[in-house]
């Protein structure tokens, strides 16, 4: 149990648990404590000393309050309580010294600053610092280093915190960032002048109290106090990050993280972060037919008329993409069928029995594995997949937890103890496992890739079976942002994609564009934002909403259904894509039962209840109904990255600054030194 | 009071005219009985050693013995080390340099009672990066003492395993503060770590460590022989023991010389410098404790007593005991300059109030010595250096402070000439133009 501790902040009597610092407790009780170096979820460094707190009775100069527990206090000479105190003389005059003193050697180009605004340095100057200045001498200048594409850099600002080195080292894995040269001369440097190569680099923007460290494709855009804000949902990968999306009239200036603790906690990858220039270009603003193998602009009643032309007599059938929200594809659904039409999502031709929630979506969560004492990845590549959930893996192995991988030879930012690519490999290690793990204390993470076709079945029973006997977790991680959602809606059908697409006469692609359709004698539907594949190859080309233009509901991959918002309109013609579906059930005289956003959604709910408790994870129990005992797990296991990570959806392909990273990671060897 | 007589020196070849050689340190009494002083146990080692009041000899004067005792109770799972600081860095301290290089065999002994008595089977001893030729002659006397058994597996016999590693620096001063000089071992960057926690409670890699300075230890052998009482006999309540002074400077024979503790300044400069160069009378300043504690003009020189709680209440320290004299040729503002430029190139650049104000307290003092400021600049790097004092992470900003806070305490009025003579001399330009 917590080991309570009483002691005096600013003479009130609070009871705090003793592992706490000073700084935690004082945040705890709503006293703020001014800090640049100190981040929760970093290291502490203790050297910013903006903290420093006056401990009674202690030796007679502050004390570094990130970095003092509470347990260290003592108390007083006649066992008196400890005290601390956070407003005398002495705190006061020592953060006014601290702040001059970083301040000297700081530019003041606050106007011309990216930061401006929103300046850890800015505002705890207004609030700690002094009105003048008693510095005469010349400022340091700092030469700027080139970290890339996205971090830029202006050193000279820089206040040594070593927060960007702390993150690069401890989150990101790669030791890439560091500190050279002593006293006044030291700086920030990247390892042999190299760029970064962290998917998670953008973090470094946010992290950086000062302006030394800021986004260089948002650079002199926009000021933040012009900025509209709104919390959304990430769709580049299927962890569901917890965004904000800053705008300015009909454009996205940028995107940072919101703190969730249970899925991305504070950070998100580059994708996630620098994908906006994506939106605003090869978008799909108007309808276009086909038209003598010419694809033309039209209006949106030519374009239903066309398809209702089409559709007459002819088989539908219906795919969707992995950018859809639920409405769309629920939507979709119900028009397809009430046409006698089938629909499926699963294009990779996973074979999920999607009677049973588990069986795509496991039983575990994102934050089990910061509980698990071992972990096993089976045929995923977790920085690929999302370089978010790697860190979170990462850190359980600091904590301690054994780690094992089985898969394709993949770069990993943590060591193994097992570490294989063959199903037999695999079959060994879980029937050892399963006599020596204690109950509970296992997790495995598996990818979706594996789990298709036969031997995925017969791997996902073997799994799921451990699981059982061993009272453990597992989850499945998906490669799109709603392919958990449009299982969970039913967008499935039981003869597989494969004789759907074969069977039917009009296909109608829901923003799917990983590969091309098969054409012959069939009529293409394309629905989506981007021209990419999938709308070169369309016959109708519908122009939807991107995730930022519509507000939708996405289930990540463990589960979580999560409501992302509105930002911007849809540029053009484009519409969202509920609304393109039920117009067009009224050209084709069906109806959808719904009018409004408001009456979709209270259908859905109505079918799939679990759907309306956004954020909230529906427990899923393990079924298991095959004898695995007849079946023996044999060859190797799939490769899950076959394309480029920058390039895995159309908005990123039609990114500049996914484009430009993705040359610079081709060009650059990497040298895979796993930091401790 | 009466000098150190010869038999009560510890360091009887502190100038190497000996036989420095194992056979030569026995003939002078080291390695006797060790063993049978190992017998009495750990922790009679540890209350002879607090009985005897030997004060740490690294510069702040923390009681040895209690320091010792902190360490806890050995355990299977963590093993505990011993570390001894010889990173002897700060300017005017030569002290460790001719005990390692001429007298090794009292501290490789001192090293195996300590580590003994706290429960550590490995030493480390971190030698300062310029010290080649020391580093050669105590990497010779280790292994002597390897070759004759009175290190390795059994110590001396006594059944205690005892290893003891000379780890080479790379010459940075703020190495020598005792965190840095952990994360130095553990061949990170030397910046000095956060206390809590304590090197007793996590030093070396995460083990209990005590950090030592040289001389501290390599006393310890002739203490345990000769009794704590013997040792407390000597010098003043409190201020007890003998100690090995560097006088540099301006005096005629600058020396390295064990004295008794609570020596007179005027004595031991006097007896064993041949006097202040022109005279007592030359005498402007003195620094009585190596660079980083504050000066003491003349007038206090007079009654000056060399221990830890008379210079302490001077408002100055012992620090290493290294005295640097300065007489009425020294430009005192340009001496304490020359420390604040110092500082400033040896500042880790960790913490902000060291990083950013030794370059500032520098600047400052680079323009008092030519007398370019204004006057009310002198109060503002008297509050600036109050600003660095007590908020960085290690003593090294405190140390910046100092001989500043030093120098405006007693110097002042020649701050404030200087500033005047040059402002005179800028009113005959104008005027000349």
């Amino acid at each position: 149990m917590e080991d309570l501790k009483k002691i005096l902040i600013n003479g009130n009597e609070v009871e705090v648990e003793s592992s706490l610092t000073i700084l935690q407790a004082c945040e705890q009780h709503g006293i703020e404590i001014p800090r640049f170096c100190y981040h929760e979820r970093l290291s502490i460094a203790g050297n910013c000393r903006m903290c420093l707190v006056e401990v009674v009775g202690g030796p007679p100069k502050p004390a570094a309050s990130c970095a003092l527990q509470v347990k260290d206090l003592r108390p007083g000479r006649n066992g008196e309580m400890p005290e601390v105190k956070t407003n005398s003389k002495m705190v006061r005059q020592a953060r006014e010294g601290v702040m001059e003193f970083l301040l000297i050697n700081h530019p003041l180009d606050c106007p011309i600053c990216d930061q401006g605004g929103e300046c850890d340095l800015q505002d705890q100057a207004m609030a700690y610092g002094l009105d003048f200045s008693r510095y005469q001498e010349s400022k340091r200048s700092v030469e700027d280093i080139n970290l890339g594409p996205l971090v830029k850099t202006s050193m000279t600002r820089c206040i040594s915190c070593t927060r960007c080195v702390r993150f690069m080292t401890e989150v990101a894995g790669v030791s890439e960032l560091g500190q050279t040269g002593r006293g006044e001369d030291s700086e920030i440097i990247s390892y042999l002048g190299a760029s970064l190569s962290s998917e998670l680099q953008g973090n470094l923007i946010d992290l950086c109290p000062v302006g030394a460290l800021t986004s260089k494709p948002y650079a002199f855009t926009a000021r933040p106090w012009e900025l509209d804000k709104t919390e959304t949902i990430d769709v580049m990968d299927s962890l569901g990050s917890n965004i904000r999306i800053d705008s300015k009239g009909s454009r996205i200036m940028r995107i940072t993280p919101i703190n969730n603790d249970e899925i991305n906690e504070e950070w998100i990858s580059d994708k996630t972060r620098f994908i906006w220039d994506g939106l605003s270009r090869q978008r799909l603003d108007s309808p276009y037919i086909r038209v003598k193998g010419k694809l033309i602009k039209c209006s949106w009643n030519d374009a239903f008329c066309t398809i209702k032309e089409a559709l007459k007599g002819k088989k539908i059938g219906a795919i969707c993409g992995e950018l859809q929200p639920i409405e769309s594809i629920f939507a979709l659904r119900n028009l397809v069928g009430s046409l006698g039409g089938k629909t499926e999502c699963r294009i990779d031709g996973a074979l999920f029995w999607n009677k049973n929630r588990c069986d795509y979506v496991g039983n575990g969560s994102f934050a089990d594995i910061d509980k698990c004492r071992t972990i096993t990845i089976i045929g995923c590549d977790p920085n690929f997949q999302s370089p978010v959930l790697n860190s979170r893996v990462r850190r359980a192995w600091l904590r301690g937890a054994e780690i094992n991988y089985f898969g394709d030879k993949c770069e990993l930012s943590f060591e193994t103890i097992c570490n294989e690519s063959s199903l037999e490999k695999l079959n060994k290690f879980l029937i050892k496992k399963d006599k020596v793990i204690n109950d509970g204390d296992h997790l495995i993470i598996l990818g979706r890739e594996n789990i298709s076709g036969e031997s995925g079945k017969i791997l996902l029973e073997k799994v799921k079976n451990f699981c059982i006997n061993k009272n453990s977790k597992f989850i499945i991680i998906h490669s799109g942002a709603n392919s958990v959602g449009a299982i969970d809606v039913g967008f499935t059908s039981d003869v597989g994609c494969q004789k759907l697409l074969e069977s039917s006469d009009v296909i109608f692609n829901l923003g799917f564009d990983e590969m091309e359709l098969p054409k012959k004698d069939k009529l293409l539907i394309y629905q989506g934002s981007h021209g990419d594949v999938g709308a070169a190859n369309a016959d109708v080309i519908l122009p939807g909403a991107a995730y930022t233009e519509e507000s939708g509901i996405f289930v990540n991959s463990e589960g979580r259904p999560q409501m992302s918002n509105r930002v911007i309109f849809p540029p053009g013609d484009a519409k969202e894509n509920w609304a393109i579906i039920r117009a067009l059930s009224s050209e084709l005289g069906i109806d959808l039962n719904f009018n409004n956003l408001v009456d979709l959604r209270n259908e859905i709910y109505k079918e799939y209840g679990f759907l309306s408790e956004t954020n909230n994870l529906q427990e899923n129990q393990i079924k298991s109904d095959l004898d695995i005992s007849k079946f023996q797990l044999k060859g190797e296991i799939k490769a899950v990255v076959t394309k480029s990570y920058f390039f895995t959806n159309p908005i990123a392909r039609a990114s500049e600054t996914m484009a430009e990273l993705d040359k610079l990671k081709s060009t650059k060897q990497k040298k895979n030194v796993i930091s401790v | 009071m009466n000098l150190l007589d010869d038999k009560d020196r510890i360091f009887t070849n502190l100038y190497g005219k000996r036989d420095r050689s194992l056979k030569g340190a026995k003939d002078r009494g080291c390695w006797q009985g060790t063993k049978n002083i190992l017998k009495k146990g750990q922790s009679w080692i540890v209350e002879e050693i607090k009985a005897s009041g030997l004060r740490g000899r690294g510069g702040a004067g923390f009681p040895t013995g209690l320091k010792w005792s902190f360490m806890p109770e050995a355990k299977e799972e963590k093993p505990s080390y011993l570390v001894i600081n010889a990173d002897e860095s700060e300017p005017g301290t030569c002290k460790d340099r001719e005990i390692m290089r001429h007298d090794p065999h009292h501290l490789i002994e001192g090293a195996l009672f300590a580590g003994f008595a706290m429960g550590a089977h490995v030493t480390y001893i971190y030698i300062r990066g310029e010290y080649v030729r020391e580093r050669e002659a105590l990497q010779c006397a280790i292994d002597e003492a390897y070759d004759s058994g009175l290190l390795g597996k059994n110590a001396c016999k006594s059944g205690w395993a005892f290893d003891v590693i000379l780890h080479h620096g790379a010459g940075a001063y703020i190495c020598g503060e005792e965190t840095a000089l952990l994360e130095s071992l553990e061949g990170k960057k030397g910046m000095p770590r956060m206390k809590p926690p304590f090197p007793a409670g996590a030093g070396l890699y995460g083990c209990p460590t005590t950090v030592n300075n040289v001389e501290s230890i390599a006393v310890v052998p002739t203490i345990l022989r000769r009794g704590a009482g013997w040792f407390s006999s000597i010098g003043r309540p409190n201020n007890v023991g003998t100690k090995v002074f560097a006088i540099s400077g301006h005096v005629n024979y600058p020396c390295v010389v064990e004295e008794a503790m609570s020596i007179p300044l005027k004595e031991l400069i006097e007896k064993h410098c041949g006097g202040v160069r022109g005279g007592w009378k030359n005498l402007k300043a003195i620094i009585p404790g190596g660079a980083s504690v504050p000066l003491l003009p003349s007038s206090l020189c007079d009654n000056a007593i060399m221990d830890f709680d008379w210079l302490k209440d001077n408002q100055s320290g012992l620090g290493t005991a290294a005295v640097i004299v300065m007489d009425n040729s020294a430009d005192v503002i340009k001496a304490i300059w020359r420390l604040s430029k110092f500082y400033k190139h040896e500042s880790c650049g960790q913490c902000t109030p060291c990083r950013e104000g030794t370059g500032w307290m520098m600047r400052v003092m680079e323009r008092l010595v030519k007398g370019e400021a204004r006057i009310e600049e002198i109060d503002m790097l008297h509050k600036v250096s109050k600003q660095v004092e007590g908020h960085t992470i290690c003593a090294l900003g405190d140390a910046a402070a100092w001989p500043i806070q030093g120098l405006i305490r007693h110097f002042r009025s020649e701050l404030e000439q200087r500033i005047a003579e040059r402002n005179k001399v800028e009113i005959k330009y104008v005027a000349a133009e």
